[in-house]
């Protein structure tokens, strides 16, 4: 089981520095660095889908570019095939560029307006000098394409991305990261700004290619739904930690942590007889992820909060095989 | 771009300079100030003279009499006769565009050059020393008052240093034995008002690259393309710069337009005998026809170099084209 793991995760810190104003800058009045990722750890395995859920500005966005050496991480390491990323090695990045890819959110601001399909989807061939004539270049676009579900692929050759539709402008995206053939795919809210029913068919396309290549998937998403039902363990996180990890049926089904108890309680269920039932929603808001806590993130909302749970930060602590939470009652929940 | 696309967008200009036209008409004649008593300084001037003055200039007819004369006129290539020079309209205006185009013409030049460049430079190494100094460099050069820099060049170069000459475009009463020293008597005096031109515009220039490109490096496709481990340079050259240029060439497309209005401010501090010294001389007179012709060019400039701006974006911005 060792050898396939594709992607593991150390520890990973991206801190950023703030800037409150021109006054405490010049003071240099303590700045509070903004915790976006603080101490993530986790692995994936080839050929499979981990789910990175949490609100917006946990940090699950950040921690895809920090794999991906977009964001520079400010501690840990990141280990990409077993062997750490050299960020600073020219040679070694260019290879890890073209075996890990992103795949963004907006559809309509992840293509370059200005270029057609056909260059969109051969650039990284182009740029990495993998191509030597007109007709190879032609026919691996036109397998990236047909495998990203756009047929005849040839009709969308000339088009701008302006005049393709969203779920469209996807399967380009899709295809011109798959034509470089990598392991390890971070899609972050792949399907979040496109219509409900063209997501399937997106989900449906990633999902296949990743039981046909045995693709490891980095999913990041806010809905807990879409994580239970496409991949195979899901990480929540909050305020730049992870609260609870482990197979998807584990965590909707026997979720341990306060926090995601909270979250698979608003989960939408179907049935008629649940609409009268009453709904746990979580008081009060995320804090500013400026403040510095000390002890667990969650504290200020968590109904179980007790006094060991503001001064000390809790470990990640094995429940059953494989699911992990962070919570000092972990056992006791 | 359609040829239908095109003749509606010459269309569209030709109305536009003809509502301007009658917009010229009115405004310089609600404009306080009478003509007559400019031209006719003379206390002794009898009744007679002054009727046949008004006579000569048309000044006597009803006003959409005087309207429809202008119109006419205008259409057979006659603009009148400026009450201040004594002479067609045509040849004054005629006389002054070279050395506005020489003028500002180049410093336009030198200003986009030089403007594009720094805002490239500040936009990507964005928040290093270099980002903050030219930024400030910008900042001061587009804020400060044309008249006032003008005058600090020639309290500098002129007076204090003796490089260059104060004023004119050639030395007064100089014959020049050759070509080439014609043309080095004409490039010192065209140094300063030129430099100072370009001081003022290169900030408006770096600033809006500057923005423009820092807008586009922080789009997804940016980062797509670095994920895809493009080096930094293709990046920049491929896919931010092109994008960010559309709005450059709407600036430069206006300013171009106004490159015949001239620089009206630094003209007249360099005494340059261009079309903005010669606007600022004929709305001191109400020299109405003068002004007229003036502004007619202005707008026409202005029109085409906005038609042709509109012509450009089609052959570079894809979305556009169809």
């Amino acid at each position: 089981m060792g050898d396939d793991i594709i992607v593991e995760v150390k520890d990973l810190k991206v801190h950023f520095e703030t800037k409150k104003s021109l006054a405490t800058d010049l003071f240099h009045k303590d700045k509070k660095p903004l915790k976006a990722v603080d101490g993530v750890s986790f692995q994936i395995r080839k050929g499979e889908i981990l789910s990175l859920v949490g609100e917006s500005g946990s940090g699950k966005t950040t921690t895809g570019k920090a794999i991906l050496q977009l964001v520079k991480p400010t501690g840990g390491q990141v280990f990409f095939h077993g062997e750490e990323i050299k960020s600073r090695d020219k040679y070694y990045m260019k290879g890890f560029r073209q075996k890990a890819q992103m795949i963004f959110q907006d559809p309509y601001q992840s293509v370059n307006p200005r270029n057609v399909v056909l260059d969109i989807v051969a650039e990284p061939l182009d740029v990495n000098g993998l191509v030597k004539t007109e007709e190879e270049r032609n026919e691996r676009v036109k397998i990236a394409l047909e495998q990203a579900g756009m047929i005849p692929a040839e009709e969308f050759y000339y088009r701008y991305p302006y005049e393709l539709s969203g779920g469209q402008r996807q399967r380009v995206v899709i295809a011109s990261s798959m034509i470089m053939e990598p392991d390890f795919i971070i899609a972050d809210e792949p399907v979040s700004m496109l219509d409900a029913s063209i997501r399937t068919g997106i989900l449906r396309l990633m999902m296949d290619l990743r039981d046909r290549k045995q693709l490891a998937y980095l999913f990041i998403t806010h809905d807990l739904s879409l994580a239970w039902l496409i991949s195979d363990r899901i990480a929540i996180m909050y305020l730049g930690k992870i609260m609870e990890i482990g197979e998807a049926d584990e965590i909707i089904h026997r979720g341990v942590h306060p926090y995601t108890k909270a979250l698979t309680e608003i989960m939408p269920t179907p049935g008629v007889n649940n609409r009268g039932k009453k709904r746990n929603v979580l008081p009060g808001e995320t804090p500013n992820p400026t403040e510095r806590i000390n002890g667990c993130k969650f504290f200020s909302r968590c109904y179980r909060a007790q006094e060991i749970c503001k001064n000390e930060n809790p470990d990640l602590c094995e429940v059953s095989p494989n699911h992990f939470v962070a919570c000092h009652f972990a056992r006791e929940l | 771009m359609h040829k239908g696309t095109i003749a509606k967008k010459l269309f569209y200009a030709f109305v536009t300079i003809m509502i301007v036209l009658v917009f010229n008409y009115i405004l310089f004649r609600v404009l306080p100030g009478d003509p007559l008593a400019m031209m006719m300084r003379n206390p002794k001037a009898t009744p007679e003279m002054i009727e046949g003055i008004k006579h000569f200039y048309g000044l006597d007819q009803p006003w959409h009499i005087q309207f429809f004369t202008y119109f006419k006129n205008m259409f057979a290539g006659d603009f009148g006769t400026s009450f201040v020079f004594k002479a067609p309209v045509i040849q004054v205006v005629a006389g002054r565009i070279l050395p506005t185009v020489l003028l500002v013409g180049l410093a336009e030049i030198i200003a986009i050059l030089v403007g594009i460049v720094i805002g490239v430079l500040a936009a990507w190494k964005r928040g290093t020393r270099l980002d903050v100094g030219t930024l400030g460099f910008s900042l001061i050069t587009y804020s400060v008052p044309t008249f006032w820099l003008g005058m600090i060049m020639i309290v500098i170069f002129c007076v204090g240093l003796h490089l260059f000459p104060t004023s004119g475009m050639f030395t007064p009463g100089k014959s020049f034995i050759s070509t080439g020293a014609m043309l080095h008597d004409l490039v010192k005096h065209m140094v300063l008002p030129v430099l100072t031109m370009s001081l003022v515009l290169i900030g408006e220039y770096a600033l809006t690259m500057r923005n423009t490109l820092i807008d586009v490096l922080s789009e997804d496709y940016i980062t797509t393309a670095r994920a895809k481990g493009f080096r930094e340079r293709y990046v920049l050259t491929k896919h931010a710069l092109p994008n960010a240029m559309l709005p450059m060439i709407t600036i430069i497309a206006i300013n171009f337009g106004f490159i015949v209005a001239g620089a009206i401010q630094v003209e007249t501090i360099f005494s340059w005998p261009g079309l903005g010294r010669l606007m600022y001389e004929a709305l001191s007179a109400r020299d109405y026809p003068l002004l007229q012709g003036i502004f007619l060019l202005v707008t026409v400039c202005v029109i085409v170099a906005n038609v042709l701006a509109d012509i450009t974006y089609a052959y570079i911005d894809p979305r556009v084209k169809n």
